[in-house]
């Protein structure tokens, strides 16, 4: 079998499916009276502010129809925006609008909308189009991210991300996510953004994926990706960690960006994170997941950083190569 | 957090749900697969008498079910006059009765016996009590005791001595005082008289010899002998112990057969004719007499029409099996979850190239005009509603289309549930938009796929009968998804899937 694994194989990695992550890990550790703190964007907002956690910038809120038609003073003054859903899931219904000329809302692809177009995407929105289970929405809209041009190189488009596992409060994994021509500017993996894994330790690229295979280079920008290495990284973790004192979520995924200006933000929080992270990880999460459960001492977020980090450190399998100056 | 209990529930789940089932075929012959073919006998029994214009009574015996035949169906038909049917001591019988019976009358008793394998514990008739004082005119005393005596000097036992008995009076050896006692009595009664006077108890019992296409047939005579609890059958004629295969008892309790007050030359007698028919159909037809105590609870005691309606119902499970299955398992994408389902359903109805043929062109169809609808810029509800009009559209033209062209297999298309083809529609132009045709190849795949599959499951007819003859396997089935649910393993696809993990 040439593109088939055996069971005992991915066993032995510690990869953790499907099956296993909804049963062992969500629907043991994440109460469902949770989920809507991180199903709705707003919820989860509004919490980390109240928990100190950064955010991007917010810049107001659309509920109902009638409203929809007044969005263009709302945006009047906002050079570029991004207009998501609250409840919305795996990066469906978010626009990002990179900057406007003129009556024109260009998106990050070039793409030029119309006043029209924005409003039928928030109407869209606002009528359940992008929520879970179809149920009306609120339309949140945020300020653009300036993000850090350290990864200007590694990204096409939009945003690269990080996610960070968050289980009982440590974080177990990471990996950050860019964007390529594929995903038209997204960072979701499966619609084609690439994935690097990050060594826990150090914030250094340790692997990419793109479409669960192996990457080494970014596919539109052509950077290899070894030199990634994120400032902050400590910070950064810290603050994902602090997001299990805000949910109360046992096993979480935490969507990190890192801003110019206001250093690491909370993008967003997902109850159900996926697993392709064990792809540009190149390894299960099993053992990280069981040495945590394993854990029985009270810990501070700090703490619990430094647990992770001296425990899940490794070694990066792309080439080493000096940190280039970009 | 101990998963005993679960493990329990899932285990008493399987327990009741196969004990139901072997239950429902051991005691009702319910079989397995559905092709079974079982004999059906068709009896029908004849009265028949003179009338004397005066209030009259018919009194007959009835058969029961018994070793080796089950009694499913019995009608009468007798114009004119009032029935009851009767039980006592184990026997049935049926009594008519009317004000005044002029001149010929018939009366018509049929019934449809079932020729099943196996012992039933047959609810016989107790043994006739001893009968000791036996007295008999000379010189018929000393041949009978002469009799008896040289039978029981060759016999062990009450059965070894009524075949030495019955022997006595075989044809080709019959003895002196056996021919002497035949002048006087008749065979069968004679029998059971010695065997009485020996101490055996024994009764003369009168039962069919089933032959199809035989017509204006009577019963023959037979004695029952009792050992103790045991009993056994002897043929009179011949002394052979034991019942032919083909022998229907009519009656066993030692009664008359047929008795009539106020008439004249009554007679009975029996036409018979054998049917193969399915096993299911057999079973469908049992008496209601079977079917109403709590553990018996059956589709079949419902009207036609809910069975039929139960018959699908009852089969949903399978399909939403097959979901899970695929799903938990395998791991294939689907567009709505329980989608599949419903479109097999609907291929139930349509078979299953016309079914395919006709959701690849309704949801194609809906796909390009919805994508001009979301050009419109119209609110949600409105626009599903726009699509549920066009899928009805759609399905109108096809089927009227089909019909023009001769095609009758257009026109079940009717069958798919429109409001689901309609949000399948949405979800896949929404899919399109956002994640690319891909994707939409992929769930629409999966979801056909899975509708395929399910349909072949749900149409099997094996499963279909196992459904909906076996409630208990609802629970069997609930059992497993339960076990599905709590499965922790890797899908299929998954070895696809984190194969590049594994191989640095």
């Amino acid at each position: 079998m040439l593109n088939w694994t055996s069971p005992g194989k991915l066993k032995a990695k510690g990869i953790i499916g499907m099956n296993r992550r909804n049963i062992r890990y969500i629907g043991r550790y994440n109460s469902r009276k949770l989920y809507p703190l991180v199903d709705d964007k707003l919820k989860t907002k509004l919490l980390a502010q109240e928990y100190g956690i950064t955010t991007p910038e917010h810049i107001g809120t659309v509920s109902t129809q009638f409203s929809v038609k007044h969005i263009s003073e709302m945006l009047a003054g906002h050079n570029g925006f991004v207009i998501k859903p609250a409840k919305g899931s795996g990066g469906k219904g978010i626009l990002v609008i990179e900057r406007v000329e003129g009556k024109h809302f260009i998106k990050p692809s070039g793409a030029e909308l119309d006043i029209e177009d924005v409003e039928r995407h928030v109407s869209n929105i606002l009528s359940g189009l992008y929520s879970l289970g179809g149920s009306p929405d609120v339309a949140l809209v945020e300020g653009l991210i300036n993000f850090d041009t350290t990864f200007a190189a590694y990204t096409y488009e939009g945003v690269p991300d990080i996610r960070v596992i968050v289980f009982k409060g440590y974080p177990v994994m990471a990996m950050m996510r860019l964007s390529t021509a594929a995903s038209d500017g997204k960072a979701n993996l499966h619609q084609g953004a690439v994935g690097v894994g990050i060594d826990i330790a150090s914030g250094r690229a340790v692997r990419g994926v793109q479409f669960d295979r192996s990457r080494t280079d970014h596919p539109d920008t052509g950077h290899e990706l070894a030199s990634l290495q994120i400032t902050g990284w400590t910070t950064l973790l810290e603050l994902a960690s602090g997001c299990y004192e805000m949910t109360g979520l046992g096993y979480l995924g935490t969507d990190m960006v890192l801003d110019r200006d206001r250093g690491p933000m909370l993008l967003e929080l997902n109850a159900r994170p996926g697993l392709a992270i064990q792809m540009a990880n190149g390894e299960g999460l099993r053992r990280r997941l069981d040495l945590i459960e394993a854990q029985t001492e009270e810990r501070s977020a700090a703490e619990r950083v430094a647990f992770a980090q001296h425990h899940f450190a490794r070694q990066g399998e792309l080439q080493e190569a000096p940190a280039e100056a970009i | 957090m101990s998963r005993l209990p679960f493990y329990l529930i899932v285990a008493l789940l399987m327990v009741v749900g196969i004990a139901m089932s072997i239950h429902r075929h051991v005691e009702f012959e319910v079989p397995w697969t559905p092709g079974e073919q079982r004999q059906v006998w068709e009896i029908e029994a004849q009265v028949t008498f003179d009338g004397q214009g005066e209030p009259a009574k018919v009194d007959m015996a009835l058969p029961s079910s018994q070793d080796g035949f089950r009694v499913l169906t019995e009608h009468t038909a007798s114009p004119g006059y009032g029935l009851a049917f009767l039980q006592e001591n184990g026997a049935r019988r049926a009594e008519w009765s009317t004000r005044e019976a002029v001149g010929d009358q018939r009366l018509y008793y049929t019934a449809q016996v079932l020729v099943t394998e196996g012992a039933r514990k047959a609810t016989a008739p107790p043994p006739p009590p001893p009968v000791t004082d036996v007295a008999w005119e000379r010189p018929y005393d000393t041949a009978a005791q002469q009799v008896i005596d040289r039978a029981w000097a060759r016999s062990s036992d009450a059965f070894t001595f009524a075949r030495e008995l019955l022997s006595e009076f075989a044809d080709d050896r019959q003895g002196e005082n056996a021919r002497l006692l035949l002048t006087q009595f008749d065979r069968v009664p004679l029998a059971v008289r010695l065997l009485n006077q020996a101490g055996v108890a024994a009764r003369e019992v009168s039962g069919l010899m089933l032959d199809s296409g035989r017509r204006r047939q009577s019963l023959t005579s037979w004695i029952q002998v009792y050992d103790g609890d045991k009993r056994a059958l002897f043929n009179p004629a011949t002394g052979e112990q034991g019942k032919p295969d083909n022998l229907l008892m009519w009656e066993s309790a030692g009664n008359a057969v047929l008795e009539v007050e106020g008439g004249r030359d009554s007679r009975i007698s029996f036409s018979m004719l054998v049917r193969n028919q399915p096993a299911a159909a057999a079973v469908r037809s049992q008496l209601a007499e079977d079917s109403d105590t709590l553990l018996n609870f059956s589709i079949h005691s419902l009207p036609l029409e809910e069975q039929a309606l139960f018959q699908t119902i009852l089969l949903i499970p399978i399909g939403a099996l097959v979901v899970v299955l695929l799903r938990v398992l395998i791991g294939i994408k689907t567009s709505g979850t329980f989608m599949p389902v419903l479109i097999a359903l609907a291929f139930i109805q349509t078979t299953l190239l016309t079914g395919l043929v006709g959701f690849l062109l309704v949801v194609a169809v809906g796909l390009v005009i919805r994508s001009y609808l979301s050009h419109l810029n119209l609110l949600l509800v409105a626009r599903v509603t726009a699509v549920i009009i066009t899928v009805i559209a759609i399905i109108s033209i096809f089927t009227v289309l089909s019909y023009r062209f001769g095609l009758n297999a257009g026109l079940t298309i009717t069958f798919f549930p429109m409001i689901i083809l309609s949000w399948t529609i949405e979800r896949m132009s929404i899919l399109w938009e956002e994640e690319g045709p891909k994707e939409v190849l992929i769930q629409g795949g999966g979801s056909l796929l899975t509708a395929v599959l399910a349909y072949l499951a749900m149409n099997n007819p094996w499963i279909r009968h196992i459904t909906f003859n076996f409630l208990g396997l609802q629970l069997i089935l609930m059992a497993l998804i339960l076990l599905l649910g709590n499965y922790t393993g890797y899908r299929l696809l998954e070895l696809r899937r984190f194969k590049p993990v594994t191989e640095d």
